[in-house]
């Protein structure tokens, strides 16, 4: 069953139109790849899925709800958490402030609300071994591995209990080892049932982990197949553009 | 398979740095170390130094440039600064002793110093955090601004007649109520300790230093950005109003000069206590042990018998050396 559905979804800006008419479903526990060159409306599309745009067109149905958001902390709402491409991180905040940056956990002192430290390092603790991650609560981000900001970024997505996942190029930026604990953090969400979309230029990495990759190429969708039925050429073509749809 | 993960959870249960290694790499210790040990040698060196009038003298020098520095140390760690806390000083105060002078209370006097200093606040806060203007330029142009509209305020003349309630404002300010110490230390004492509380415990502290430290990443995540900025520049012009009330009352008269260059005073003692114009980084302790530095400097080369023209050498030296204490320690870093 699809937890997420876009009908017919359009989006422009003045007379830029950044996402045409594009359909498609989301299934729990699937991981999508997105993928499309610069310009193609990938974040627009993911934009929209996370509340910073409304479609010009087209409607979102969520669980079988339609679903109108205004801004993204409707979506959060809702369930729908993002991993932001810069991962959102203050450097100068520990670990476990930055998985609670905008959600602090807080406890009552006579008519004061005071922060919760213990309670939130120790719940980030508990995450981050569940990420399987070597990641310390009470560490300052300014000092970790580029594994490990991921791993503090997608902790914030187990805050709550969030069904879609948006993944915004999180291979970018990051060696070789630490994409491959990535890589992992991303089947272990897809393991418990979170729906998973990755932006991501990388072709490796979408062939490791996705189950289906969606292309766009200006604005359209010219391709939404199983990983199992395309090939890397295939997908390199249809993003440049040297084939057509299929 | 159970010992990885136990040796996992072993990792994840640690911290990098303990306590005292925190503390032994924070410049704020080291500036404080810094005080402690010129107040021993001091006391030593001189006679004139360690004696009740003298160190009365100056710890009520201290609070003026302390409380303004909390105010500040907050601006600052969102990254911003607060060129006008002299002219707001000067505003406030030539609110407060107009006010009383025309007759009313105290209490009206009081709120009206400090209802223009919220004002002022806000006024940046809106231009810095709405419209988007850059917290310099904002600053820069209150800085002129306040200072006019003090001297329009009172003629540019001097007040020092301050109503019915006379006695009491002089008593609020150069008094000393507990244990013979000095009023406005009091007051200074109970605005750090809130100052440092909220900036620990509570989610708007939190907020502060993560707007410092990466105002998108806030955006992002959902602090509320522009209401948190409009609050900390409040609170500096609050404190640089808290700040002229008391000093009008220790001082018992107003002129329009009062302040003049304060902010730089003020910003120095912040930075020398730790906080990063870059952002994200300062306390309140920092602000207050900053603020005690640089009056210690200048209480001790005048008891020292050196040339009062030495003052700004001394004290930009300390700034240098302050900061440059932090740059070394972060190559150190950065090379591991």
């Amino acid at each position: 069953m699809a937890i997420l559905e876009l009908n017919n979804i359009s989006k422009h800006f003045g007379a830029i139109q950044a996402v045409n008419d594009i359909s498609l479903s989301l299934a729990a526990g699937e991981v999508v790849g997105l993928m499309g060159d610069n310009g193609a409306g990938k974040s627009t599309l993911v934009k929209m899925i996370a509340g910073n745009y409304r479609p010009s067109h087209g409607t979102m149905r969520m669980e079988d709800k339609e679903l109108v958001m205004h801004k993204p902390v409707e979506a959060r709402q809702h369930g729908i958490e993002i991993v932001h491409q810069d991962l959102a991180l203050c450097n100068n905040l520990t670990a476990a402030a930055n998985v609670f940056l905008g959600r602090e956990l807080r406890l009552g002192l006579g008519p004061l609300k005071i922060l919760d430290y213990a309670g939130m390092n120790k719940r980030a603790g508990q995450i981050f071994a569940e990420l399987k991650s070597e990641t310390r609560p009470r560490d300052l981000v300014k000092q970790m591995s580029g594994g490990q900001r991921q791993a503090v970024a997608i902790a914030r997505t187990r805050l709550s209990n969030a069904k879609i996942v948006l993944m915004d190029e999180p291979t970018a930026a990051i060696s070789v080892r630490q994409v491959a604990e990535v890589l992992n953090l991303i089947r272990l969400l897809r393991d418990q049932g979170i729906a998973v979309v990755l932006i991501s230029h990388r072709m490796p990495d979408v062939f490791a982990v996705a189950d289906r990759v969606i292309v766009l190429r200006r604005g359209r969708k010219v391709a939404d197949k199983k990983i199992a039925r395309t090939s890397p050429e295939e997908v390199t073509g249809l993003i440049t553009g040297a084939i057509e749809q299929v | 398979m159970s010992t990885t993960e136990n040796s996992m959870d072993k990792t994840i249960g640690q911290k990098q740095r303990s306590w005292l290694s925190e503390k032994l790499s924070s410049q704020t210790f080291w500036v404080f170390l810094a005080v402690v040990i010129a107040f021993i040698y001091l006391s030593f060196a001189t006679d004139s130094f360690a004696t009740s009038k003298n160190l009365y003298n100056i710890t009520r020098n201290v609070t003026f440039v302390a409380i303004i520095a909390l105010g500040m140390t907050l601006v600052i760690i969102t990254g911003g600064i607060d060129l006008s806390v002299g002219s707001v000083l000067v505003l406030c105060s030539m609110v407060l002793g107009v006010t009383m002078h025309a007759g009313y209370g105290i209490e009206v006097g009081i709120a009206a110093a400090i209802a223009t200093s919220l004002l002022v606040g806000l006024v940046h806060g809106i231009l810095i955090a709405y419209v988007g203007m850059p917290p310099f330029v904002v600053t820069l142009g209150m800085l002129s601004i306040a200072r006019s509209l003090a001297m329009v305020a009172s003629g540019n003349t001097v007040v020092f007649q301050f109503g019915p309630d006379h006695d009491l404002l002089l008593a609020l300010g150069g008094g000393a109520w507990f244990f013979g110490i000095a009023n406005p230390v009091l007051y200074m004492i109970v605005l750090a300790l809130i100052t440092g509380f909220v900036l620990r415990w509570t989610r708007f502290g939190r907020y502060v230093y993560a707007i410092g430290g990466n105002e998108h990443a806030a955006r992002l995540t959902g602090v509320p950005v522009r209401p948190i900025k409009v609050a900390v520049y409040m609170i500096s012009s609050l404190s640089a109003g808290i700040a002229g009330i008391i000093q009008t009352g220790w001082l018992g008269a107003i002129t329009t000069n009062i302040g003049t260059g304060l902010e730089l005073q003020v910003i120095a003692a912040a930075v020398i206590g730790g906080a990063a114009l870059s952002g994200g980084v300062g306390t309140a302790t920092g602000a207050l042990i900053g603020a005690a530095l640089i009056e210690i400097i200048r209480n001790s080369l005048g008891l020292l018998g050196i040339n009062a023209f030495w003052q700004g050498c001394f004290i930009g030296g300390a700034i240098l050396l302050a900061v440059s204490f932090e740059r070394v320690r972060n190559f150190r870093q950065n090379d591991e």
